[in-house]
């Protein structure tokens, strides 16, 4: 047990299990992003997938629509220490995305509008564990969240799930992405809290 | 490491105002930090319940000791404990300093603008001393926007710098109330008032930004309009979402 601090109680708004340690619940979805929030317009939006021998897959916002469309309800992480439990989505599985892609990779780096980068191990986006997202709570996905469409790995912390994403490239390696090569964990595990590096 | 908690001393705590305070920390081992990063305080229950929060490190010393101010939140969890509660002697535990994206160092030679909104002035007052204290030779320039001139902190050493320093300009917005003698009423910062009062697109200023979530993205928008491009902004959100002040 760490160091008592006489007098500190607390108001132990984390005494439900669905919260990682550390973390405490909030009913606002707050912003958090590293700079200002591009504009992306949907008929200028692509989500490219490429592979480590440079092959190429893309898709045009309709095409994207044209995939199956799936509902998600979960919880989020976010690093800084809120959770958002109970939030519905809807967007395209990454398992449709990588349907006919070929990779030996087990590394992705997700890339964004506006130069943002994550790394995600390719296990970790696929199995029903990640989807790109272009609805939050029934609506279009607000710019400042990410619109048009935001990547959603909800059982990572939250700055994995890139907002504005633009496409998922596999490397060789697995390459620390921005916040990873700004201090925080190459990974991201919010019930370990591997919130640092 | 950062990802370790390690103990810290409390070796100072003096009021900043009515409503926040100064803390000095020192930390063993501590081999100074950057200007503009922040650390996680942790603090435990006689029960073992913690909680965790972010500060900003308001110095940017080489030492093992690093500073740090608190404002109170009305009912919040762990501030006005460390505002009302803590006491030099006491020891907390702390993880960090982390960050390496918010931060300014004394090599970069651009001109610097900062913006403030309420506490947001915590980690930009690190940058203003790291650059005071070096021989970096570029601009400065702080635009503070504040509730009334009692809720600002730092506010002797900044009026001493703006007096003195060659090297930075400080400009006041005052949201609810304004000093004695200031020429205009107080009033909601508005994009022209913001466009006034800052460095120029064509200076090409680093931009770093700190607030209330609703204050960093209101700015930064603002920013962006005016031609700012979005690569020289940096922006720093404490959460919560206090309008802007
Ligand atoms: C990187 C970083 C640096 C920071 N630096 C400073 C600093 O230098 N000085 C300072 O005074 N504060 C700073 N903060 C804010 C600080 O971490 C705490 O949020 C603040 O002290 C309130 O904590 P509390 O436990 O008293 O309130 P809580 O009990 O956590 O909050 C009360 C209510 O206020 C709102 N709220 C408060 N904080 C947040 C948040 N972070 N996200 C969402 N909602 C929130 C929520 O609605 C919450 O229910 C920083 C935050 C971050 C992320």
């Amino acid at each position: 047990m760490g160091i008592i601090s006489s007098g500190f109680h607390g108001k132990r708004r984390t005494g439900n299990p669905a919260l990682p340690q550390g973390q405490y619940e909030t009913e606002s979805f707050p912003v958090l992003t590293a700079g200002p929030a591009p504009y992306i317009a949907r008929a200028d939006w692509e989500f490219f997938i490429t592979t480590e021998t440079g092959q190429r897959r893309a898709w045009s916002w309709d095409e994207f629509m044209a995939l199956p469309q799936v509902d998600i309800r979960t919880d989020i992480h976010c690093v800084t220490s809120w959770s958002k439990l109970g939030t519905s989505w809807r967007g395209v599985s990454l398992d449709a995305l990588f349907e006919d892609v070929e990779t030996t990779s087990e590394f992705t780096t997700a890339h964004s509008y506006g130069g943002y980068t994550t790394n995600v191990p390719l296990q970790d986006l696929l199995d029903g564990q990640a989807w790109v997202a272009w609805e939050f709570d029934g609506e279009p996905l607000e710019r400042a969240h990410g619109g048009p469409a935001r990547l959603l790995v909800p059982h990572l912390y939250f700055w994995k799930s890139a907002k504005w994403v633009n496409g998922i490239e596999l490397t060789p390696h697995d390459v620390p992405g921005f916040w990873e090569s700004n201090g925080y964990h190459i990974y991201g595990d919010p019930w370990r809290e591997e919130r640092y590096s | 490491m950062s990802s370790l908690w390690r103990v810290a001393d409390v070796v100072s705590a003096d009021p900043e105002t009515d409503s926040s305070r100064t803390i000095g920390l020192r930390v063993d081992g501590l081999n100074g930090n950057l200007a503009g990063q922040h650390i996680d305080i942790r603090l435990t229950a006689d029960d073992g319940y913690t909680a965790v929060r972010s500060y900003s490190v308001a110095t940017a010393g080489m030492d093992e000791i690093l500073e740090i101010t608190v404002d109170e939140l009305a009912n919040g969890e762990v501030s006005p404990y460390l505002v009302r509660d803590l006491m030099v002697g006491d020891r907390l535990e702390i993880r960090g300093p982390v960050g390496g994206w918010f931060v300014w160092r004394p090599t970069n030679p651009n001109p610097v603008q900062l913006i403030a909104g309420g506490s947001g002035i915590v980690p930009l007052m690190a940058m203003i001393r790291a650059h005071e204290a070096s021989e970096n030779p570029s601009q400065f320039r702080l635009l503070y926007s504040l509730k009334s001139p009692e809720s600002g902190f730092y506010r002797e050493e900044l009026l001493t710098l703006s007096r003195e320093s060659r090297r930075l300009v400080v400009d006041y917005v005052y949201t609810r109330k304004v000093p004695e003698g200031w020429p205009s009423a107080p009033k909601r910062l508005s994009a022209e008032t913001l466009l006034a009062n800052i460095l120029p697109v064509h200076d090409s200023p680093d931009i770093f930004i700190c607030g209330q979530t609703m204050f960093v993205e209101t700015i930064t928008e603002w920013l962006v309009q005016a031609g700012y491009p979005a690569a020289s902004i940096k922006t720093e959100r404490f959460g919560g979402t206090g309008g802007i002040r």
